[in-house]
C-alpha cells in the first residue's frame, strides 16, 4: 500500500487477465450449451473461475472470492460428473458468469454493487448442489466433501499460503558432511524460493571457529510447496538441525517447532484438488483448442501516437509527391518510381498500424449474449442468440462506442421483434425465437447485422402511429422504405405499453445518432412474418474518414461521404424562393430546404443566382434531408481526421479538420449541426471580454 | 511547459533582492503598428514563415484561421487586430510566432521579429493604469532598453477566450 505504483500495476494486470478469463469462461459455457464442449471445455471453465478467485484473494476482494468460490464449487460438481451439464445447469452457470463479470468490473472500478446481487444465483447454486446432496445422502464417500466446500475457509481449500521455514543447522550437520547449500538448492527446485541468510551470529574473524555453526536461514517457499516436500528436502539432516515451518500468511504463526523431526502437515489441506496459487502461470486459461499466437499488451496511447504519426506520414508523402510533380519531372524518372514505391509502403504501414487498433468483435458479442438472456427472462420469451463472424476486427474506439446502440437494438429485437410463444406457434414457427448477430467486412467497412425471426415490421401500425404523432399526414403516399425509416424518428414507438426493456420512445433515433457519430449508416430490411434485420455499416477506423472534397466560398472543405445521398447541378428552374429568406430545391419531385454553404459559413454574403452550383443532398437528423450548395466538387478521398478542440473551442457546423495533399488545412463539416445552426448563422459571435 | 518567469516584474519589490544573475528576463521583440512589443522568450516555441490560414467560420475577426504546423492544426491570431491596432493585410514576409501559454499553443501573426532583449527584471515596470484603453489590458509590463520602450505582452490575456467565445 505504501508504494502504490507496483501494486497498482499488478492489480491492473489482474483485471486485464480477468477480462480474458471471463471471455474464456463465457466461451466455454457457450460451447457447452451448444453441445460442442468436452471434458477439456469443462476444465477450462473451471480454471477460469478458479484463477479469478485466486487473484481476487491476493487483492483481498473478499466478496469476489466468496462468490467465485461458490461458483467454482458448482463447476467442480460438473467437472467431477456429479451433476449433468443440462440446459438448466448451464443457464444457471451463464447467469453466474454474468454476475461474476459484474463483480469483477465493480471491484476494478470501485463501484458499489447491490448487496444482495448474488443471492438469487447463490440460492440456485445451492439448490443445484442441494438436490445433489439429498440424492447422494447414502453415498458416504461424497457427502463430507460436498458439505465441506461451502463451509471451507476460502484460502485453505486449494490456494494454500506459502510456507516459511527457519533452518538452523547444528554443528553435527556439517560434521556429517552435509551442506546447507544442497538442501536450499533442492528447495528452490520446487519453485521460486526466497532464501535469507542470517549472519548476525558470525563473530570477528579472530574469534571464528571454523568448525562451529554460526549461520541460519529463513526460506519462503514457492506457493504450492507442501510440508511433505520440505520433509523430503531435509530428510538426510533430520535431527541435525532446528527446523520450523510456518504458514506465511498466517498472522499468528502457528509455529511447529520440531528440533529432531519434521512437522506434521497440519496446515496443509488434505489432498487439495488443485493447489494452484493465485497468479500461477499454470492456471492461465487454456481455452478451447485454439493455437494462441503470442501477444503483447500495449498502452492505447502509444498506439494512438503511432496512428497519428502514420497519419502525418501519409500527408507528408502526399505533399512530397505533389511538389515533385510540380517540379516537372518526367513520370518515368527514378524519382517518380521511387515515390510510387514510397506511396505503396506508406499505405501498407497505414494499414498495418490500423490493424493494431483493430480488435475482434467477439467480446462485444459475448456481452450482448447476456443482454439477450436478461431480456428473454424478463419478457418470458425463449430466445436463442446465434452469432457469426465473431473474428471480424474493428477499431477499438468504434467497438467501445458500439455497445450502447447494439444493446438497445438487441433489446428491441427481443422485446418488439420476436412474437410471444403462442403467436409463434400459430404461425408455425418454433417456440424459441432466434436473434442473429453477424459481423463481416465488406469493401473497407464493417457490416453488423442484427436479425430476428419475428413477425417483421407492422407497417400499417407504423403508419397509424406516425399519423397519430404528426410525423406523417393522413393522405401521404409513403413507400414501405419511407415507413421503415420512420422508426428512426425521435419519439416514435409502436408499442403501446412502455416496457421495462425498451420502448421508452428514445429508441432507434438515439441508436441512429450514435451510429452516425461513428461515421456509420443503418438500414432496415423486413419481411412480414419472417423477421427484421437491422444492418449497420461502419468505417474501420475513426482516424480516417471517407470524405467528399469540394470548394465553397473560396475554401476547400470536406463532407463525410456517408452523409451525402446524391449530388445535383443546380439550374435556375429547380430553385424556388419560399420566403425572401429561405429557398427550396426541387430534387426528383420533392422539395428540399436549400442552404448555400458559403453563406452559412459567412464566407460571402447571400447570392441570388445559384445556377451552376452543385447541390449536395445531405442527410440530417431523423432522416430529413436538405440541399447544400457548393461551388465545385473536387474529389472523393480518405482524409485523416484532426481535432480542432484542443487550443480552441468547438465551432458550430465544423466537426474537425484535415490536412490536404498541398499542406492546407481543410475543415470537415458536421451535416447535422450545420443544419441546426443555419437559421441564425449570420448572428455575429460577440467576443467575450475578460 | 510552465512559464519560467511568471511576471516577476509585477511583484512588489522584495526587501532583499536576490542575486542579480537570476533576475533577468529575455524577451523576443517585434514591431506592430510602429510600436515595439515583446513576449517572454520562454513561451516561444518557434518562429515560422507565413502560410495562408484556412478561415474558421464565425470566429472573431482577430482569429485568422488555422494552419498546418507539421500535422497539428494551429490557430493563427492577428496580434495587431487583437490589440486594437487594426487588421494587418497579410504579406508573404510576415512571420508567425508560435507560442505556448496556459497549455495552449497558438500562432501570433506579426510583420517581423526584431530582436532578443535581455532585461533585468527590476527594469520592468507595471504598465500605467489605463483602464478603458483597449490595448493596455494585454500588457504585463513595460521596460526601457536604451532609448526604446518595449511593451511586454500578457499572453494569458492575449489568448482568445476558450469555447465560450465560439459557441
Amino acid at each position: 500500500m505504501a508504494g502504490p505504483d507496483p501494486m497498482d500495476a499488478i492489480r491492473k494486470t489482474f483485471f486485464l487477465e480477468c477480462e480474458d478469463l471471463l471471455e474464456a469462461l463465457l466461451e466455454g459455457l457457450d460451447a457447452l450449451s451448444a453441445g460442442t464442449g468436452d471434458t477439456d471445455t469443462v476444465h477450462s471453465v473451471f480454471r477460469a473461475v478458479h484463477s479469478i478467485k485466486g487473484g481476487a484473494g491476493a487483492f483481498g476482494l473478499d466478496r469476489l472470492v466468496t462468490f467465485a468460490h461458490r461458483f467454482e464449487s458448482g463447476l467442480d460438481a460438473l467437472r467431477t460428473g456429479r451433476i449433468e451439464a443440462d440446459a438448466g445447469a448451464l443457464q444457471l452457470f451463464l447467469r453466474a458468469a454474468d454476475l461474476l463479470g459484474d463483480l469483477v468490473r465493480a471491484s476494478r472500478d470501485g463501484l458499489p454493487t447491490d448487496a444482495g446481487a448474488e443471492d438469487s444465483v447463490l440460492a440456485d447454486l445451492d439448490g443445484l448442489l442441494g438436490t445433489l446432496q439429498e440424492e447422494r445422502e447414502e453415498d458416504l464417500d461424497f457427502a463430507p466433501a460436498l458439505l465441506a466446500i461451502p463451509l471451507d475457509d476460502d484460502d485453505a481449500d486449494d490456494a494454500p499460503a506459502p510456507l516459511r521455514l527457519s533452518f538452523r543447522p547444528h554443528e553435527e550437520l556439517y560434521l556429517s558432511g552435509n551442506d546447507p547449500r544442497h538442501i536450499l538448492a533442492a528447495l528452490s527446485r520446487l519453485g521460486p524460493t526466497e532464501v535469507t541468510c542470517h549472519t548476525e551470529a558470525l563473530p570477528d574473524l579472530a574469534a571464528l571457529n571454523p568448525e562451529s555453526s554460526y549461520l541460519h536461514w529463513t526460506v519462503r517457499c514457492a506457493p504450492g510447496v507442501t510440508a511433505a516436500d520440505i520433509e523430503g528436502a531435509f530428510e538426510f539432516v533430520a535431527g541435525l538441525c532446528d527446523l520450523e515451518v510456518t504458514a506465511d500468511a498466517d498472522p499468528v504463526p502457528a509455529a511447529v517447532s520440531v528440533p529432531a523431526d519434521l512437522p506434521p502437515p497440519d496446515k496443509i489441506p488434505p489432498g487439495a484438488s488443485t493447489p494452484a496459487p493465485p497468479p500461477a502461470p499454470s492456471s492461465a486459461p487454456a481455452p478451447v483448442a485454439t493455437t494462441q499466437t503470442p501477444t503483447v499488451r500495449v498502452d492505447l496511447d502509444r498506439v494512438d501516437r503511432l496512428v497519428n504519426l502514420v497519419g502525418e506520414l501519409v500527408i507528408n508523402q502526399a505533399m512530397l509527391s505533389q511538389s515533385v510533380r510540380q517540379g516537372g519531372l518526367p513520370p518515368n524518372s527514378p524519382v517518380m518510381a521511387g515515390l510510387d514505391e514510397f506511396l505503396q509502403l506508406t499505405r501498407d504501414i497505414q494499414d498495418s498500424v490500423m490493424m493494431i487498433r483493430a480488435q475482434p468483435i467477439k467480446p462485444l458479442f459475448q456481452r450482448l449474449g447476456r443482454i439477450v438472456r436478461e431480456a428473454a427472462s424478463r419478457t418470458g420469451k425463449a430466445v436463442r442468440l446465434e452469432t457469426s463472424g465473431e473474428g471480424t476486427e474493428i477499431d477499438k474506439t468504434v467497438l467501445d462506442k458500439l455497445t450502447d446502440p447494439l444493446t438497445h437494438m438487441i433489446r428491441n429485437a427481443v422485446d418488439h421483434g420476436l412474437e410471444s410463444a403462442e403467436v409463434r406457434r400459430a404461425a408455425g414457427k418454433p417456440d424459441e425465437g432466434t436473434v442473429h448477430l453477424a459481423a463481416h467486412h465488406r469493401s473497407g467497412r464493417v457490416i453488423i447485422d442484427v436479425s430476428d425471426d419475428g413477425g417483421g415490421l407492422d407497417r400499417a401500425r407504423i403508419r397509424a402511429r406516425a399519423i397519430e404523432r404528426g410525423l406523417l399526414s393522413e393522405d401521404a403516399d409513403s413507400t414501405p422504405s419511407d415507413l421503415d425509416a420512420l422508426l428512426f424518428q425521435p419519439g416514435f414507438s409502436t408499442v403501446d405499453t412502455v416496457s421495462d426493456l425498451s420502448g421508452r420512445g428514445v429508441g432507434m433515433d438515439v441508436v441512429k445518432r450514435a451510429i452516425q457519430t461513428l461515421g456509420g449508416r443503418i438500414a432496415i430490411t423486413t419481411e412480414p412474418g419472417k423477421g427484421t434485420t437491422f444492418s449497420i455499416s461502419l468505417p474501420l477506423t475513426l482516424a480516417i474518414l471517407d470524405g467528399m472534397v469540394f470548394e465553397a466560398g473560396g475554401e476547400t472543405m470536406v463532407m463525410p461521404l456517408g452523409a451525402v445521398l446524391e449530388t445535383q447541378t443546380v439550374t435556375g428552374a429547380d430553385l424556388d424562393a419560399l420566403t425572401p429568406e429561405s429557398r427550396v430545391l426541387r430534387v426528383r419531385g420533392r422539395m428540399l430546404p436549400l442552404l448555400d454553404l458559403g453563406e452559412v459559413l459567412a464566407h460571402h454574403p447571400r447570392r441570388d443566382d445559384l445556377a451552376g452550383c452543385v447541390a449536395l443532398i445531405v442527410q440530417a437528423e431523423g432522416g430529413s434531408r436538405y440541399a447544400l450548395t457548393v461551388d465545385r466538387i473536387a474529389d472523393q478521398r480518405q482524409v485523416v481526421i484532426k481535432g480542432l478542440g484542443d487550443s480552441y473551442g468547438p465551432i458550430p457546423g465544423i466537426a474537425a479538420a484535415t490536412i490536404l495533399g498541398d499542406g492546407q488545412v481543410a475543415l470537415i463539416l458536421d451535416p447535422i449541426e450545420l443544419r441546426e445552426h443555419a437559421p441564425g448563422a449570420r448572428r455575429p459571435l460577440a467576443e467575450t471580454m475578460p | 511547459m510552465t512559464q519560467a518567469v511568471p511576471d516577476p516584474g509585477l511583484a512588489p519589490v522584495p526587501e532583499a533582492p536576490p542575486p542579480p544573475e537570476d533576475r533577468q528576463i529575455e524577451l523576443l521583440a517585434f514591431h506592430l503598428g510602429g510600436q515595439e512589443y515583446s513576449v517572454d522568450i520562454m513561451s516561444v516555441r518557434e518562429i515560422r514563415g507565413w502560410s495562408k490560414p484556412t478561415p474558421l467560420p464565425h470566429a472573431p475577426g482577430y482569429l485568422r484561421g488555422v494552419i498546418n504546423l507539421r500535422g497539428t492544426v494551429l490557430p493563427i491570431m492577428d496580434l495587431s487586430e487583437r490589440l486594437g491596432l487594426g487588421r494587418r493585410e497579410a504579406s508573404g514576409r510576415d512571420v508567425i510566432i508560435v507560442i505556448e501559454a496556459e497549455g495552449r499553443t497558438i500562432g501570433l501573426l506579426v510583420s517581423a521579429v526584431s530582436d532578443i532583449l535581455t532585461v533585468p527584471t527590476d527594469a520592468l515596470d507595471a504598465p500605467p493604469d489605463l483602464t478603458g484603453e483597449d490595448g493596455a489590458r494585454f500588457l504585463s509590463a513595460i521596460a526601457l532598453h536604451g532609448d526604446c520602450l518595449t511593451r511586454v505582452l500578457d499572453l494569458s490575456a492575449v489568448l482568445p477566450p476558450v469555447k465560450s467565445a465560439l459557441i
